[in-house]
């Protein structure tokens, strides 16, 4: 076991599948020398040299649109995104061209590109820098996306989504780059969880909170905090929002009866909708509640000083848990 | 667009050209090709050849074969001179248009025609023709191309024997960002990659003027990298350009940007209706430039070939036509289940999901 920062897992997950595969690049921008704007890739460049790791020029279509190029010649590019509102430039090559080359292609060709972007917010940014774009990729079929929200998983996840051969919008929730944990590293491979598994990471018999990201550690507060009032909670980190692993997800609500979906990205047309539609189609007759989904309003990312406001917190999370018993 | 000159139709004074609209050989001092009777024919057979799929490919459209085609009539020279200059190991990343280039990388003509009559979205195998997939979203392809040119870097396949990539494009397209970022990305890395454009003067309806105020080829120097303009109807000229193009792109010099100064001769597609948009008199202009004709009089003029051969070559244009017909017609549509086959390469839990679901959908109609 070792200690290590959510970043620095991120950090040394890559550096492992470069060690293990000479096909893995890193591209981005500030990716070299700099090490990235958090430090994520922070030694590559000096450890692995310029043509593995690849400061690019600063256009993020040219990063994806190159790195599909790259992997049509054999390689496994990962490319960063700098920030979630500077995804946006790459989402024509994202959504058009690679998740939709394997397909076109009849299966002749493979894309195992993956896309890292930081996302969320709660470090006092500026704008564009605090957005959770989500939900635009889970639409796109073709694409996995997968998030992280703990050191271990993050020093694992990367590591599985640069070893998969289809493309991977990879996001890693920044305000959690600094949290620290222990990190199994030398567990084989074949005892992770896989990469489009749920996990339960508190067990409750009450009702059940989704989440994913940067929310599961908020969720686990809300747990400590209802178990106070006699509340059991579960709390689900879904780790893969496509595929969505339905199958825990209805498990744990089975079980609970109750569920409350919560994440940053605003509730309106949020991926909540969708957890809360499947949830009522396969567990219709053990719900206890409507589904209650807990999230961004439906605005843009507010300035900083009113940040604290828009993200879910303790409180509105506990508030929708308190609706969730009225029923 | 000035009012004087039908668009397009003065010969610009930046070009190089190795054959005359008459069928003249001319020199230039820069590029030259020394091809024999035999190399000549072949391009002939290729002009005529693909000339022909593309009018087979046309009237199918008519009869309600195929959703749409894009025709490449007009555009011959430009194809087959490029795609004639490939090596086995280079890299071709065509737009939606390259029949002639497809043709020069033996992809199976039926093989385009699938994709425009909707039974798949592209049915050849890349890797086996180094010849991409057709892609549909203007510019997309000119990452993809330097992209690839970067990893042929990272092989260290640049230098003797080396490779590039060359990718295709249009004059509309030099309007999007993705090419100008691939400008951007080729020149900073120095990627061995050939960029050529055809400028047919044409995006549907829009006339290049809407695209630049300078010759395209020009917009390289920007870049940091040189241009070049050539006639894009001259089949030798074309050949000989690229020829020189990819082989200082594999030997390491570079990018370089072509562009095959030429005309789209018929609609944008089966859709489109030019008659809107531009006069008959500009048309008129650019026949007496026709890639074709421009060969078979120089082979007339200097012997290279007699009228048996070309009496074979249409009777064989003919026997392809009905051929690419006939297998076309015979394309079965794909079974329902397809739409979910090749979304993942790896098992995928919601697709897999829905094939099932989907498949006793279907089953509830059987017997």
């Amino acid at each position: 076991m070792t200690i290590l920062t959510l970043g620095k897992a991120l950090n040394e997950g890559m550096r492992k599948a470069m060690e293990d595969d000479p096909k893995v690049l890193v591209m981005g921008e500030d990716v070299g020398k700099l090490g990235g704007v958090f430090r994520v890739t922070d030694g590559l460049q000096k450890d692995f040299g310029e043509q593995r790791v690849i400061d690019t020029p600063l256009a993020e279509s040219g990063i994806v649109g190159t790195a599909i190029g790259l992997a049509l010649r054999g390689y496994r590019p990962v490319c960063e995104i700098q920030f979630d509102g500077f995804v946006f430039p790459a989402a024509d090559q994202i959504i058009t061209q690679l998740a939709k080359m394997p397909l076109r292609s009849l299966g002749k060709l493979r894309l195992p590109v993956v896309v890292r972007i930081p996302c969320g917010g709660g470090i006092g940014a500026v704008e564009h820098h605090s957005e959770s774009p989500e939900t635009y990729f889970i639409h796109t079929a073709g694409l996995r996306v997968a998030i992280c929200s703990n050191p271990a998983d993050a020093y694992t996840m990367i590591q599985q989504a640069i070893h998969c051969d289809d493309p991977v919008v990879f996001f890693e929730p920044k305000r959690r780059y600094w949290d620290k944990a222990d990190v199994d590293t030398s567990a084989p491979p074949a005892t992770w969880t896989p990469l489009d598994q749920a996990r339960v990471v508190r067990r409750g018999t009450d009702a059940t909170l989704l989440a994913y990201g940067p929310m599961v550690k908020t969720c686990l507060e809300v747990a400590a905090a209802a178990e106070e009032e006699g509340r059991s909670l579960e709390v689900v980190d879904l780790r893969s929002l496509s595929p969505l692993d339905t199958e825990r997800v209805v498990e744990s609500v089975t079980r609970t009866g109750r569920c409350v979906v919560v994440h940053e990205a605003p509730v309106y047309n949020g991926f909540g909708g969708e957890i809360a539609a499947v949830v009522t189609e396969r567990c219709f007759y053990n719900l206890e509640a409507p589904v209650l989904r807990v999230g961004g309003p439906s605005t843009p990312y507010p300035p900083s000083r009113l940040e604290d406001h828009y993200l879910p917190d303790l409180d509105r999370i506990l508030d929708a848990v308190d609706r969730v018993f009225t029923f | 667009m000035t009012a004087e000159a039908p668009h397009g139709a003065e010969a610009p004074p930046e070009f190089v050209q190795l054959l005359t609209p008459e069928g003249e050989r001319v020199e230039h001092p820069d590029y030259d090709i020394d091809l024999t009777p035999a190399e000549i024919r072949g391009l002939y057979r290729d002009l005529v050849l693909v000339r022909r799929v593309d009018l087979e490919a046309v009237a199918l459209q008519r009869q309600g074969e195929l959703g749409l085609w894009a025709s490449l009539l007009g555009q011959e020279a430009a194809q087959i001179g490029s795609g004639r200059a490939l090596t086995d190991a280079d890299m071709a990343f065509p737009t939606y248009r390259e029949h002639g280039v497809a043709w020069c990388r033996g992809v199976d003509p039926v093989n385009l025609l699938g994709l425009f009559r909707g039974v798949n979205h592209g049915g050849w195998d890349p890797a086996e023709h180094n010849f991409h997939l057709y892609t549909i979203v203007i510019g997309s392809q000119t990452l993809h191309a330097v992209g690839y040119a970067m990893g042929i870097q990272r092989d260290g396949a640049v230098g003797e024997d080396g490779a590039a990539s060359i990718v295709y494009f249009g004059d509309g397209a030099t309007s999007q960002g993705d090419v100008n970022e691939s400008f951007i990305w080729a020149s900073v890395f120095n990627a061995p990659v050939v960029f050529f454009c055809q400028n047919n003067q044409w995006a549907i309806s829009e006339p290049l003027e809407r695209q630049t105020r300078i010759p395209l080829y020009r917009r390289a120097s920007g870049f940091g990298f040189p241009g070049v303009r050539v006639d894009g109807n001259d089949v030798f000229a074309c050949l000989a350009v690229t020829r020189k193009a990819l082989a200082d792109a594999r030997a390491g010099q570079g990018p370089m940007l072509i562009e095959a100064f030429t005309y789209r001769m018929g609609a944008h597609t089966t859709s489109d209706d030019p008659t809107r948009y531009r006069v008959a008199d500009e048309l008129e202009a650019w026949k007496l430039k026709d890639p074709i004709e421009r060969v078979r009089s120089y082979m007339f003029k200097n012997q290279v070939a007699d009228q048996d051969f070309f009496d074979a070559i249409d009777a064989e244009a003919d026997a392809l036509g009905r051929d690419v017909r006939g297998r076309c017609l015979a394309l079965p549509d794909p079974e329902p289940l397809a739409i979910f086959d090749h979304v993942y390469a790896e098992p995928n839990r919601l697709v897999d999901a829905e094939r099932a679901r989907f498949a006793a959908y279907l089953e509830g109609f059987e017997g």
